[in-house]
């Protein structure tokens, strides 16, 4: 008779050194591991919960400048670089990692209206209320020698905006009409115009490089075609358009920040409707930069706060705000995705992390592992009451708190007149505007 | 009018071609010389109108004239009759020609068209090019639809979304920037120098251009082939060693160490022939080491060491090797370099089988030797098995003859192996015995003692059962004529077989044997089932006999019922009876309402409620929970009951439920489901991008946690959505990005491509002339 033994193959238990992992065997038999919904669920809450002890977005504030920060630019090719303009006329340059300021020069008299780095880093560009537009070196001079533009340009306007193309030597100013200048040039390569105003900011289009918007204070936003020298279109929306900022991974779609406290997601080719209108501000939007992921923006209010809003959502995910920031005027979101940097009124640049509870410096694979699993819990019980509640939860200073209700009760009075106001005509005869529609005047061909 | 006027006077021309491009070309203009004519002309118009005015005066005065202004040089006259001229009537005369009709067509033409307009205004015209401008490139935008769509609904994003790819500048380059500065630099570029180790374009040192020259492709072909060829004769090789060695029979491995032996010392002798010095130094070292050996006699297991590795061996694997190892060696430092004689090789072999102690063997019997997958590591313990193994009526019988003829090898090896394939089932069976009378052996060590005695009572225990077993077996064998010399897995498969002898007998049962390949479980639970379908025909009887009493009973109650209460078996229950009494009562006043009764006569409503009620009651009690578990504590097997006192003290007693709310509502079942507790952790309201609760559950209900799922799967599950390198920048998408299957990225890499092709065409017409 043969006596049949039970058998291991050591191969499956052995280690080949001391220094691998133990091998453990586990049985996955779901009779064996019961209640797995409630489990995952108690770890949901624990990891939202956790998620809000841990939100401290607020890194640190650059201060140095002796007026209100106007205007900030990334610079393209150093994470650890950012270089920010003041009201004073003085343009500062950070080092990040440092945390201090590697360069001050008095780039004009009065403000600084616009600051560009050229596409390669190696130089930057500001443009001022002296009506000049100043190209300088990004490193500093050599000992011994003055501070100075490599080149100025004095023009007859005063500049308002300046951009930088993203592959050519090329960039665009505004102010009473569009111009776009060769670097190498002292007058522009061509100016566009279309009706008489001032227009507050020009952007280039970073996918389609030869694609512009920009935003006039007669409440409109015109998009213009560098190849064929012309303005495209133009809409008219209900206020004034402060500024605007277009997806880097969507080509046709960016995002404008307006006056009447909302900001609004246009897709280029079809200018009737935004795509999103996002609400949430209880101010002026002052300033709007896209992340460079192209899945959310920053936008900078005049409410004294900074909100995250990921673009097919009509509120914002985050919102920023300290004490001591007042009005927001500028804002920029790095290019590694990872922080957010907020120049306001009061002379301080601030640096957030882009997202609250996330933990910074090298992370172990089991660290990892661990948030993503947090990160897959929270999303798949986001539902649940309790959960959303906490996931929702943000402090807010009282003036902000109060306007939001302040608004919400007007809004609500609107939306009730308008109501009782079709209730008691002909049917028919008031026709249904929705949300999209109503902020936009018109489109102009 | 202006537009008549010439036409007119030039239509008097009759030179057609030429009006035609006229008006082509000028259609407003007029020559001034007859607008001056013109001018004339209305005057004296205007003059007559006037004097007609004056009624009585009607009378023309004839008035002198100019004859050219009447009588034009061309010889027609708008004047006098005041009949207006038709253009077609000046045609009709001529003939008719297929030149004049297409004129004729072109002045219709010509009538009908209307004065075009004026320019347009600048913004208008701006505004033109505006939209043109606009529709262009919101066009151009559309190539990138299909990359957005892409990255909005892809799984996972991994920014930067083209990895960096390092450019490994060309090695030439790198040198070239380089010089050497320090002495040791310079002598080490010397030294490459001297080496003619190129620095620039070539790459390779004129030695290796060399051989690469040197190797044709036939060659290299050739020599693969070759290569080719000897690993596959190397693996056979390998393969048929392999073999051989897990030939277990003993008889087998002696020929093939003899033979083994014989080869070296025939490689031996050769050496000898050739270079007898080296023979003769090998010689001596052989024998020096033997000597040594014996002197010391270092490796056999009589130290302390080895004394005590021979208790661990038992169960610590690696003082098995240890032993093992010491053995062969001390094997091979004593035997002698000489041919040695068969009655010496056996002196040894048994040597060697007495100076390995039986434990080590046995354990590794016990443990190791049934573990297939540690077989490869012990070539020298399976042969000390091998020994052990082998019968010694066996080993006795054997002659010693086969034993001593080189040549009769190959003979012996194939009678050898049939006998193996003979032994393979009597040693399954007499394996135990084997092993009992190997740990009778003399020689052993005090301390083996103890432990070979429990083996020994053990092997014992096992004998007895192998005999048992065997004469059951052979007694099941008996009635089938089983082939003796088939190998006993068939014999096995036999007694399988034999079990169950009366089935085989049903027509049935040797058909389905016949037409299905039915596996032996199945073939082993067949006859039990067709048991228990006999038996059951014969349980049926029995209780059809002990039941058919009351049945009877039951069926003419039942058949009441239904006749009264209209043929439904709900009434039946006791409940419904109030009803049939309402009805018996009130049988002859056929009524309305009697008849609505009847109808719904099988629809017991308060029935079926009291019947739900009941059922969720019982449902909301708590039960009791019993924790015992059979074959705890005591003897398990087949017919295991759980003592009444066990079963009580691990029963979990279910507390008294609450009274339910309903307790004292008849008409009411309030569900007691509801968890207030639970109710705000709880979803009230479908999420919006799922349509049907199913769906949202099913998404809960699956678990992401590694405790539920594989280490791979739950890296799967958990995968972020965006994903980002810290510290790199992330710039924009770009055109590359671009799927190159959309139209607009087609021509430029279609021109590359022509260009590429372009080129080694060229070369070819060059080099062909």
């Amino acid at each position: 008779m043969k006596v049949k033994m039970l058998s291991r193959n050591p191969d499956h238990y052995v280690r080949e050194t001391k220094l691998d992992l133990q091998r453990v065997p586990r049985n996955y038999d779901p009779a064996l591991h019961p209640f797995e919904v409630p489990r995952e669920y108690t770890r949901a809450l624990n990891a939202v919960k956790l998620e809000r002890v841990f939100a401290k977005p607020f890194l640190t504030s650059l201060d140095g400048h002796r007026d209100g920060v106007n205007c900030m630019a990334k610079h393209p090719k150093s994470l650890s670089t950012v270089l920010s303009g003041a009201c004073d006329g003085e343009v500062r340059i950070w080092n990040l990692t440092k945390r201090e300021c590697i360069r001050t020069l008095q780039a004009h008299e009065g403000f600084v209206r616009g600051i560009c780095t050229d596409f390669c880093g190696t130089s930057f560009f500001t443009v001022g209320d002296d009506k000049t537009v100043k190209q300088w070196k990004m490193d500093g001079p050599e000992y011994g020698e003055e501070e100075e533009p490599l080149h100025t340009i004095l023009g007859k306007t005063v500049y308002t905006g300046i951009d930088h193309h993203w592959k050519k030597d090329i960039f665009a100013t505004c102010g009473q009409q569009v111009d776009i200048w060769d670097e190498q040039r002292t007058s522009p390569i061509c100016s566009m115009t279309w009706g008489l105003d001032s227009i507050s900011s020009v952007k280039f289009n970073p996918i389609e490089t030869n694609i512009l918007g920009s935003c006039a204070s007669d409440r409109n936003i015109v998009l213009y075609d560098m190849r064929q020298a012309t303005p495209l279109k133009k809409v008219i929306l209900d206020m004034r358009t402060n500024t605007l900022c277009w997806n880097p991974m969507e080509a046709f779609i960016f995002t404008a920040a307006n006056e009447d406290y909302n900001l609004y997601t246009f897709d280029m080719r079809s200018l009737d409707e935004p795509v999103k209108v996002h609400m949430d501000h209880v101010s002026a939007v002052l300033d709007v930069d896209y992340s460079p992921t192209g899945k959310e923006f920053v936008s900078a209010s005049f409410d004294k706060s900074i909100r995250i809003f990921p673009i097919d959502r009509i509120h914002s995910r985050e919102v920023y705000h300290t004490k001591r920031m007042q009005h927001v005027i500028s804002v920029k979101w790095t290019s590694d995705n990872k922080y957010i940097l907020c120049g306001s009124d009061e002379m301080n640049i601030r640096l957030w992390k882009a997202n609250a509870s996330e933990k910074l410096g090298v992370l172990t694979s089991r660290e990892k592992a661990a948030l993503n699993y947090n990160q897959k819990l929270k999303e798949k019980f986001k539902y649940h009451p309790q959960i959303s509640r906490i996931a929702r939860h943000r402090h807010l200073p009282k003036t902000i708190y109060s306007q939001i209700k302040e608004q919400r009760i007007m809004k609500e009075a609107r939306q009730r007149k308008e109501m009782n106001r079709i209730k008691h005509s002909k049917p028919g005869s008031i026709p249904f505007v929705p949300e999209k529609k109503k902020h936009i005047v018109a489109v102009v061909k | 009018m202006k537009g008549k006027v010439p036409e007119k006077s030039l239509l008097a021309l009759s030179q057609q071609e030429e009006v035609v491009d006229l008006l082509k070309d000028y259609p407003l203009s007029a020559s001034e010389d007859e607008e001056d004519n013109d001018g004339e002309r209305k005057h004296r118009k205007l003059l007559e109108t006037i004097g007609c005015l004056d009624g009585k005066n009607r009378q023309r005065l004839a008035e002198r004239s100019e004859a050219s202004l009447q009588v034009s040089e061309f010889s027609v006259s708008t004047e006098g009759t005041g009949e207006k001229l038709e253009l077609a009537e000046l045609l009709a005369p001529v003939k008719p020609s297929s030149s004049l009709g297409t004129v004729k067509n072109q002045l219709k033409k010509v009538r009908k068209k209307k004065t075009v307009e004026l320019p347009l205004s600048k913004e208008e015209n701006e505004r033109i090019h505006r939209e043109a401008a606009y529709n262009k490139t919101s066009q151009d935008m559309d190539k990138w639809d299909p990359v957005v769509l892409k990255n909005r609904r892809a799984a996972q994003l991994v920014f930067p979304l083209e990895q960096e790819q390092v450019l490994d500048a060309p090695i030439e380059e790198v040198l070239g920037a380089w010089k050497a500065r320090t002495p040791l630099e310079q002598e080490v570029f010397n030294l490459l120098h001297k080496n003619k180790q190129p620095l620039t374009d070539p790459l390779l040192t004129p030695v290796e251009k060399a051989s690469l020259k040197a190797m044709s492709l036939e060659e290299a072909k050739q020599r693969r082939a070759e290569l080719q060829k000897a690993r596959a004769l190397q693996s056979y090789y390998e393969a048929k060693a392999r073999r051989e060695k897990k030939i277990k029979s003993k008889k087998f491995q002696k020929v093939l160490k003899k033979r083994k032996a014989k080869e070296v010392l025939r490689q031996f002798e050769e050496l000898r022939k050739v270079n007898p010095t080296a023979a003769l130094e090998e010689l001596e070292k052989m024998e020096k080491a033997r000597m040594e050996e014996r002197m010391s006699l270092k490796h056999q297991n009589s130290g302390k060491w080895a004394k005590s590795k021979a208790i661990m061996a038992k169960y610590d694997l690696e003082a098995r090797k240890a032993m093992q190892q010491q053995l062969t060696k001390n094997r091979e430092l004593t035997q002698k370099l000489q041919a040695p004689s068969d009655s010496e090789h056996d002196e040894d072999a048994e040597e060697d089988s007495a100076l390995i102690p039986d434990v080590v063997n046995e354990a590794q019997m016990s443990i190791n030797g049934p573990n297939p997958w540690m077989q490869k590591n012990r070539g020298v313990n399976t042969q000390a098995s091998h020994i052990q193994k082998k019968p010694v009526a066996r080993e006795e019988s054997e002659p010693e003859e086969e034993e001593k003829a080189g040549a009769e090898d190959d003979a012996l090896l194939q009678e050898v192996e049939e006998r193996r394939s003979l032994r393979k089932g009597s040693e399954v069976n007499q394996g135990s015995q084997k092993q009992g009378h190997r740990t009778k052996a003399p020689r052993r060590t005090e301390e083996d003692e103890e432990v070979l005695a429990e083996l020994r009572t053990l092997s014992k225990h096992i004998n007895k059962k192998a005999n048992k077993m065997r004469q059951d077996g052979e007694q099941h064998v008996s009635p089938a004529p089983a082939a003796p010399k088939e190998p006993s897995i068939q014999r096995e498969e036999q007694s399988l077989l034999d079990e169950r002898p009366e089935r085989v007998q049903t027509m049935e049962d040797i058909e389905t044997l016949g037409m299905e390949e039915v596996s032996q479980e199945q073939k082993q639970l067949r006859p039990g089932v067709k048991r228990r379908w006999q038996q059951q025909p014969q349980r049926q009887h029995n209780l059809a006999e002990q039941r058919s009493p009351p049945k009877m009973e039951q069926e003419p109650m039942i058949d009441l019922h239904t006749i009264i209460t209209g043929k439904t078996h709900k009434a039946n229950f006791g409940l419904s009876v109030p009803t049939i009494v309402d009805e018996e009562d009130c049988d002859k006043e056929v009524t309305q309402k009697q008849i609505i009764k009847e109808a719904f006569a099988g629809d017991d409503v308060i029935a079926d409620f009291q019947k739900e009620k009941r059922e969720a009651e019982k449902a909301s009690t708590p039960k009791d929970i019993d924790l015992s578990l059979p074959g705890w504590g005591q003897w398990g097997g087949p017919g295991l009951v759980i003592s009444a006192r066990k079963r009580r003290r691990f029963l979990i007693k279910a507390p008294k439920a609450a009274p339910r709310k309903d307790k004292h509502l008849p008409n009411v079942v309030i569900s007691e489901k509801r968890n207030i507790q639970a109710v705000a952790h709880q979803v009230n309201v479908l999420p919006f991008p799922f349509t049907h609760q199913n769906q949202f559950e099913e998404t809960i209900k699956m678990p992401v946690g590694t405790t539920w799922n594989t280490p791979r799967a739950f890296q799967k599950l958990t995968a972020p959505r965006v994903v980002t390198k810290p510290g790199h920048i992330i710039e924009p998408i770009k055109e590359k990005d671009v799927e190159p299957s959309s139209s607009h990225l087609g021509p430029p890499t279609l021109q590359r491509k022509g260009q590429q092709h372009a080129h080694p065409r060229r070369r070819r017409l060059k080099k062909a002339p």
